[in-house]
């Protein structure tokens, strides 16, 4: 039984909520898929092209529905009111406690379903190409469904419960798709590691709902941010949950440190790598960020401040995935450390309360890294394999269509004017309020220190795009075979894509542009941003600067000419089939060879987590031991072992004999007569042990009734 | 009322002697003989508090037919020790020690929660006898599914009787 | 009547009952205690359902003869084969068990 409870009831006299009847029934759009997902595994090996058909119907309806309820938020909002739609049945009912499921529609939940169902629908009509013929055909769209259903079912829930069981359901759904070829021990391995690496950060999740539940005394997303926005839980308890959920982020989103699962889900066949990095997986760590921003904001106090937890580690990954992206071979995993960069951008957002810059760049990153994935997976279906090195090159003019849509890819994600990219990563640049220096205003805090770490990485970004773009498709090939153009069901999706990854940016124009209709501008901040609500922090916008725009371009062309010298004019001078100088800097700097190996060593994490940390359970402890050992001890047992010899005679005759063997023998002899007692009550016969039992049960009885 | 007080006392009296015969004497048909007199004070307390039916069937199935039963395995397991002095342990302390303590915890707690609550408190007449027919209304309504149980429990029972019991080829 | 009486009488039946079961050797014995045991159940089941004035206590009662009669056949089975395999009935000897 369904009750309307509108939102705006409670936040009477501020904005109004919106109501209609795509937004009231939003759940459909995850019933479908899900529906989907149990049909495919009943039904789909009997339908003509193996339940791929029931998926992409599924879905098909989700993005429609998605698409009108879309339409009819962007309408309320247009017509003022503003507020969340939530509408929740009791689930169930604990100790008086009544725990709710439900869906709240907002700005933000609309734009995610919005995202997730463009997304997984291509991906969709890709994959019945790209998986063709594949022995777990219908298994595959199965999951597929039920990954996109868990997805929409996360970003609609009302309740952090529900976030749990969506957020858990994602998680066991990529481990699936992820270790798809599972025959192959890399692949299962990478699923386990995807899924063990995951299941750290859900024990933050775990705890930090706990938490918040206990401080705010609810589990509706709503009552949980109004207890952390006025103050009605503690600092200390708000502070503690963000730390917790802090964790969730770090592993799901891939953020430094706990990132290394992300790459080695490349082994997933490509359209899970592009559903899972841009518009599910991954972006669900952002999204419960955004979801229970007040939580966050009140609890690293990002308002005013210059440097908070989730500021520093969006950062740091930025940094770090933009680096390892260098010395990747595989061009899943330079698309994969490049996701790890970007989304390190949008923490580095929230972190500095840019709040709409961090889901604006999940918007568009979602567009062009989905068209850059699908692109990769295309050119490896022509090269059957991911190795740039070996396998690629001079592609451009086999692969028209590929070529030009990754293109496009490419440069919005380096964020060259009038690309998506552009737009939304200037955005968090301003948003740092870090930018004095460029002549800019407002902001919630002076990170300045986050500026300089966006500018880096907008820098390393164009470079290591390019580097892939000269490997893939410039020079000559050097694979095997003659490599061809894919279908129509992969180039139309990398098309719609690509065309998606030019245009999202214009749907936020930043204040002041000029250029445009004012009108036009910050369309998707006023469309998705909540205002005058009381789960949502008041949050300052900072002032666009076309000075830090335009810094930030010629840094990013500063990467882009780098590389560009380096691979287009140097390397090609060597030849056209050369991947790299016989002569470059690794072989003549030691600082850079070193710089290199680090980089190849993926910063040593790996060997961190599994040779250090778990092998010193296993492995090394026993050889330190052993090395010790042979070293150390039996050197000074030698040496002590010749001169003990004289003066173990003695003691042997002495002591030993008299006093050792005599406590040895007698400790013996009791332990024998004693065993030989206690063997007397195991006589096997079943009469004892019946008495035994009898007694031990009277003699509790007795002390029942002498207690009650 | 008294009557029924004495009637009551001479029955527990009869049928606890006859019970502490059948766990202590040393002839194995006589402790059988003992037994048949406690299944009978049994289904003659049941008459005594109107329960007919039960008593009835607990004639007609213990002494008509366990106690054959156990006629039949003593004489077929009849052996030389049966006469002797072996039939027991040779230390019973603690056995008894067990059900004395038993006993005591029990009647603690009995005496402790019933101490003077007459069994026909609840009906100012005396008890109602409950009789046959009300009996078979519980058991085939509310009872079926139990009822229908415990008769495949003694499908399974006879056949579990048979197939242990039975003498292998030859054998 | 009180019920204390019927309830009583039931408790020292168990007791010699449980010895019986405890202090014999002879395996028919030890089921005739079980038996014992069995009845004393059955009274204070049939004296709480007189108590309360219902049928359920005899019913629970019948269903305990039942299972009490099933018993006996298997008990007995099983007694009758330990015979033809030892040529004796004697408990203490049944100690397979013995650790």
């Amino acid at each position: 039984m369904l009750n309307a409870n509108i939102a705006a009831a409670e936040t009477a006299g501020k904005a109004v909520a919106a109501s209609g009847w795509f937004l009231e029934n939003a759940w459909l759009i995850w019933l479908f898929p899900a529906v989907s997902f149990l049909l495919i595994l009943l039904f789909g090996k009997r339908f003509p092209r193996g339940g791929s058909e029931i998926g992409i119907a599924a879905v098909g309806a989700s993005f429609v529905f998605s698409l009108l309820t879309a339409i009819q938020w962007i309408s309320e909002v247009e017509g003022g009111a503003g507020g969340a739609l939530t509408q929740s049945i009791t689930w169930l009912t604990n100790d008086g406690q009544a725990i709710g499921a439900g869906i709240m529609i907002d700005g933000l939940a609309v734009m995610m379903i919005f995202v997730v169902t463009v997304v997984s629908l291509l991906v969709h009509i890709y994959s019945t190409d790209y998986v063709a013929g594949d022995r777990r055909y219908t298994h595959f769209f199965a999951f597929l469904s039920l990954f996109t259903a868990s997805m929409l079912f996360f970003v609609t829930a009302s309740t952090t419960l529900q976030m749990l069981v969506g957020w858990e359901l994602v998680g066991v759904c990529s481990f699936v798709l992820i270790g798809h070829w599972w025959e192959e021990k890399d692949n299962s391995d990478a699923a386990l590691k995807a899924f063990f690496t995951n299941r750290v950060g859900d024990m933050g999740l775990i705890i930090g709902v706990s938490i918040l539940f206990f401080g705010a005394g609810t589990f509706s997303v709503i009552g949980v941010n109004e207890a952390a926005i006025t103050g009605s839980m503690s600092h200390t308890v708000t502070l503690a949950a963000a730390l917790c959920l802090t964790a969730a982020v770090i592993s799901k989103s891939g953020q430094f440190f706990l990132h290394t699962w992300l790459p080695d889900a490349m082994a997933g066949p490509t359209p899970v790598s592009a559903l899972i990095h841009a518009a599910t997986m991954v972006v669900a760590g952002i999204f419960m960020v955004a979801r229970l921003y007040g939580v966050f904001f009140e609890g690293f106090s990002i308002g005013g401040s210059s440097i908070n937890t989730l500021a520093l580690i969006g950062g740091l990954t930025t940094l770090v995935g933009a680096t390892l992206a260098f010395v990747q071979n595989d061009i899943k995993r330079v698309l994969a450390y490049s996701t790890v960069s970007q989304l390190g951008y949008m923490v580095l957002a929230l972190g500095v309360g840019a709040w709409t810059a961090a889901l604006f760049h999940l918007f568009t990153h979602a567009f062009f890294k989905a068209c850059l994935f699908l692109g990769s997976g295309s050119v490896s279906h022509a090269v059957h394999s991911f190795d740039m090195k070996k396998d690629m090159g001079g592609l451009r003019k086999a692969m028209p269509h590929t070529y030009r849509t990754f293109m496009i890819g490419t440069v919005a994600l380096a964020g060259l004017p009038i690309m998506s990219g552009f737009w939304s990563k200037d955005e968090i640049l301003v948003g740092t309020g870090g930018w004095g220096l460029f002549g800019g205003t407002g902001g919630n805090g002076a990170y300045t220190v986050m500026l300089a770490m966006g500018m880096v990485t907008a820098a390393l970004t164009g470079a290591y795009m390019t580097r892939v773009v000269y490997l893939t498709f410039f020079g000559e090939f050097r694979g095997h075979g003659t490599p061809h153009e894919s279908g129509p069901r992969i180039t139309v999706p990398l098309w719609i894509l690509g065309g998606l990854a030019i245009v999202a940016g214009f749907i936020n124009f930043p204040a002041g542009f000029q250029l445009v209709p004012a009108s036009w501008e910050e369309k998707f901040l006023h469309w998705v941003e909540p205002v005058g609500v009381s789960y949502f922090p008041t949050i300052k916008h900072a002032t666009p600067s076309w000075t830090l725009a335009i810094v930030s371009v010629i840094v990013a062309l500063i990467g882009i000419g780098a590389a560009y010298y380096y691979y287009f004019v140097r390397v090609r001078a060597v030849s056209p089939v050369a991947t790299e100088l016989p002569d470059g800097p690794t072989s003549r700097s030691a600082v850079a060879r070193l710089g290199h190996r680090i980089l190849v060593n993926k910063y040593y994490l790996d060997w961190l987590y599994t040779t250090v940390i778990v092998g010193f359970v296993k492995g090394p402890l026993a050889k330190a031991a052993y090395w010790t050992n042979q070293n150390v001890i039996d050197r000074v047992v030698n040496e002590a072992g010749t001169r003990s010899v004289q003066a173990g005679n003695i003691v042997y005759h002495k002591v030993d004999q008299l006093v050792v063997d005599g406590i040895v023998n007698a400790t013996g002899k009791i332990s024998d007569s004693s065993g030989e007692e206690l063997r007397r009550i195991q006589t096997g016969k079943v009469q004892q042990y019946a008495a035994i039992m009898f007694a031990a049960a009277t003699i509790l009885a007795g002390i029942f009734i002498i207690v009650i | 009322m008294i009557a029924e007080h004495v009637a009551f006392g001479i029955i527990a009296a009869v049928m606890v002697a006859s019970a502490l015969r059948v766990v202590t004497t040393r002839d194995i048909m006589h402790a059988a003989l003992y037994l048949v007199i406690v299944l009978a004070g049994v289904a003659a307390l049941f008459l005594l508090v109107g329960a007919e039916f039960t008593g009835i069937t607990q004639v007609l199935i213990y002494i008509g037919a366990v106690i054959v039963l156990f006629l039949f395995g003593i004489m077929l397991t009849r052996t030389d020790f049966d006469q002797d002095e072996e039939t027991d342990h040779k230390r019973k302390f603690p056995a008894i020690l067990t059900a004395l303590l038993l006993l005591a915890v029990m009647i603690g707690a009995l005496v402790d929660r019933f101490e003077d609550v007459k069994l026909d408190a609840n009906l100012p007449g005396g008890q109602t006898p409950q009789t046959t027919a009300q009996v078979s209304d519980e058991l085939f309504s509310q009872y079926i599914v139990p009822f229908e149980a415990v008769s495949v429990l003694l499908l399974a029972a006879l056949i579990g009787a048979i197939v242990i019991a039975r003498r292998e080829e030859g054998g | 009547m009180y019920l204390n009486e019927m309830l009583l009488l039931g408790a020292v039946l168990f007791c010699i009952g449980v010895y019986g079961v405890l202090a014999r050797r002879n395996g028919v014995l030890v089921l005739m205690s079980i038996e014992l045991i069995l009845n004393a159940v059955n009274i204070n089941l049939v004296a709480f359902g007189a108590f309360h004035d219902t049928v359920q206590g005899q019913i629970f009662a019948l269903f305990v003869i039942t299972v009490a009669a099933a018993e006996v056949g298997i008990g007995l089975a099983i007694v009758l084969l330990l015979y033809r395999n030892r040529r004796s009935i004697d408990l203490d000897q049944v100690d397979l068990m013995k650790g």
